[in-house]
């Protein structure tokens, strides 16, 4: 009697062990590997420096500070039904930190039409007081609207005096009446949607960043007239929006 | 009689272990470091080697040792002879004197907050890649403190306390140089500073002047002062990204800083940028101590900037020299900047020989 007892018992086990019910299978992680390139030539950490990468425009440009934040990871399946991480990342090609994101939570196996994530952060998380962003000094001061930069690109070009001239290409929420009531003329953090792709496993997806975008597409850089004080200027905020809307883009996916 | 044998052994094991665990049970007593309001509300923690944590016995044996004059080879020298706690741990001259009467090429960093440094390169250009580390190269140096780490440690385990300091901070009498250091490290770590008047504005404590607000808004606004790049801001306390940095002080370097460390010629005169806390009690500035006011740096900052191939991006209006702040504009953001220095901190009898 007891020992038809335990293998009924045990039969019960097995059998939902068994269910073919795909939200119970095994959930699986998912990274994000950042890979940088000038229009095609990979951008590593000791590219930085020289003044040997030339703009749309015809600016020749070096890197000095080279680093952004990536938020809000979504995965959208062809029903709608979204799952979005409520997360952050500074990547940091300057000294190649945060190359990598895996966020904690896993996610189902399973089509999904879309995975995307924001640039920047949006306005809700902008108005949050994160602690890592502080302590890497990526804040912007409350006169400017606050939060944080969307991305600081610090560099040299070659100006049209002939003469190395800073830029700083640093992407904010964009901002006018700097002061003690800022206004906001439109929001300048984005989606970058990498597609419709069908996870099976463990996946990484390499995520490319064509940092030549950022001068190219709609709006041709020229960095004798944008290049250094352009986060109380919000006309070249929005440019940089538009700008960087091409700038990443979905690399190899493996699993 | 087996038993009586049983019973003897038994004994002389209990007594025995009750010997040995006199010494291997005692453990220094935790002594965590006390994080400021300021600090734990907008950063990340402290870092605490794991090798190295914090104990009463630990503190109190570094800030000994910190003091003591026994480091150096003729017995004139302390740390504290070039880290005077009323300078918030630096001197007042422009680079410091040894024991030989040689003066060293760069002005002795303020030490506070070091715990904060999270990326771990200590001095002027990054060299020592721990706070442990760094205290090795004083003793050593033939212009600080001229020693050899044998000496040092033979005069203090020859000594007739320090062997029993030891044994309470790391629990052996045999002294060696990395627990000197560590020592010392610990007591460097309890060197907090976050008690400013800007601190407690922040906090809601206190106002500012409207002078002050002015000065901050000059020290944040990109087309001003922009110091808040490099120096943090109301959000980071530590008022330094600990980062380095060619500010534009020379058009060619007889120093190449963090250079001369990496190798790399990007990084020819690149320098920590130091923390703006407690100015007033740190001049002269910049690492070769060359301005002996505050007035000075910021006449630098807005006239003064040289142009060189590896000064940094974010300094702008290079070509004019500078920002160009107004002389009201100056007068703000240097009362602003002494709203960051913390008199408590260099009065602080924990702090005190």
């Amino acid at each position: 009697m007891k020992r038809l007892f335990i293998y009924t018992m045990l039969s019960i086990f097995f059998w939902s062990c068994n269910s073919d019910d795909p939200s119970e299978a095994p959930k699986v992680s998912t990274t994000f590997k950042f890979i940088h390139d000038w229009d095609g030539a990979l951008i590593r950490d000791y590219n930085f420096g020289p003044i040997q990468y030339t703009t749309a425009n015809g600016d020749l440009i070096s890197f000095e500070r080279f680093r952004y934040v990536i938020s809000d990871i979504t995965f959208t399946k062809a029903n709608g039904e979204q799952i979005e991480l409520d997360v952050y990342n500074l990547v940091d090609l300057t000294t190649e930190t945060n190359m990598e994101y895996t966020p904690e939570t896993r996610i189902t196996p399973g089509d999904y039409s879309s995975v995307s994530f924001t640039f920047g952060l949006d306005n809700e998380d902008n108005a949050e007081n994160y602690l890592d962003l502080n302590s890497a000094n990526f804040n912007v001061p409350d006169m400017l609207g606050g939060g944080y930069h969307y991305m600081q690109f610090d560099g040299k070009f070659i100006n049209s005096n002939m003469m190395e001239q800073g830029f700083n290409y640093h992407a904010i929420r964009a901002v006018d009446n700097s002061g003690a009531n800022p206004s906001f003329p439109q929001d300048t953090f984005f989606t970058i949607d990498l597609g419709a792709i069908t996870i099976t496993n463990d996946v990484e997806f390499e995520v490319n960043v064509n940092i030549a975008e950022w001068f190219k597409t709609p709006n041709l850089w020229d960095l004798n007239v944008y290049n250094q004080m352009l986060m109380p200027n919000s006309t070249a905020q929005i440019l940089m929006y538009e700008n960087g809307q091409d700038a990443f883009s979905l690399g190899n996916v493996l699993q | 009689m087996t038993l009586r044998l049983f019973f003897i052994i038994g004994l002389g094991f209990f007594l025995g272990c009750s010997n040995d665990d006199a010494v291997s049970n005692y453990q220094p007593t935790p002594q965590p470091l006390e994080i400021p309001q300021i600090f734990s509300e907008n950063i990340i923690g402290p870092v605490i080697p794991s090798d190295n944590p914090q104990t009463v016995e630990g503190v109190a044996l570094g800030k000994r040792l910190f003091f003591d004059r026994i480091l150096s080879s003729n017995n004139t020298q302390s740390c504290a002879s070039c880290h005077a706690p009323q300078n918030s741990f630096t001197d007042n001259t422009p680079t410091s004197v040894g024991v030989d009467g040689v003066f060293g090429t760069r002005n002795s960093m303020p030490l506070f907050n070091l715990a904060w440094n999270y990326e771990e390169r200590f001095a002027w250009d990054g060299k020592e890649l721990s706070l442990e580390r760094q205290a090795e190269e004083p003793v050593q140096n033939p212009i600080e403190l001229h020693n050899n780490w044998e000496d040092v440690i033979e005069r203090l385990q020859n000594h007739p306390e320090y062997p029993e300091l030891f044994r309470l901070a790391f629990n052996t009498t045999t002294i060696t140089k990395t627990l000197t250091t560590k020592a010392i490290a610990q007591f460097e770590r309890t060197l907090i500073s976050a008690n400013s008047k800007f601190d407690r504005y922040s906090l809601g404590q206190t106002n500012l002047t409207a002078q002050e607000l002015n000065g901050l808004d000059i020290f944040l606004r990109e087309d001003k002062g922009d110091c808040f790049h490099c120096h943090g801001n109301p959000n980071n306390p530590l008022w330094t990204d600990n980062d380095f940095h060619n500010n534009g002080l020379d058009a060619t370097f007889s120093d190449f800083g963090l250079g001369a460390v990496t190798g790399d010629p990007n990084d020819n005169g690149k320098f920590r940028s130091p923390s703006l806390r407690n100015l007033a009690f740190t001049a002269p500035y910049m690492h070769d101590g060359r301005f002996a006011t505050l007035d000075e740096v910021i006449n630098f900052y807005s006239e003064g900037l040289q142009d060189s191939p590896t000064i940094d991006p974010l300094m702008k209006q290079i070509e004019q020299g500078g920002v160009q702040l107004s002389a009201q504009e100056k007068a703000d953001l240097k009362a602003f900047l002494l709203s960051l220095s913390d008199p408590s901190f260099v009065n602080n009898s924990d702090f005190q020989n």
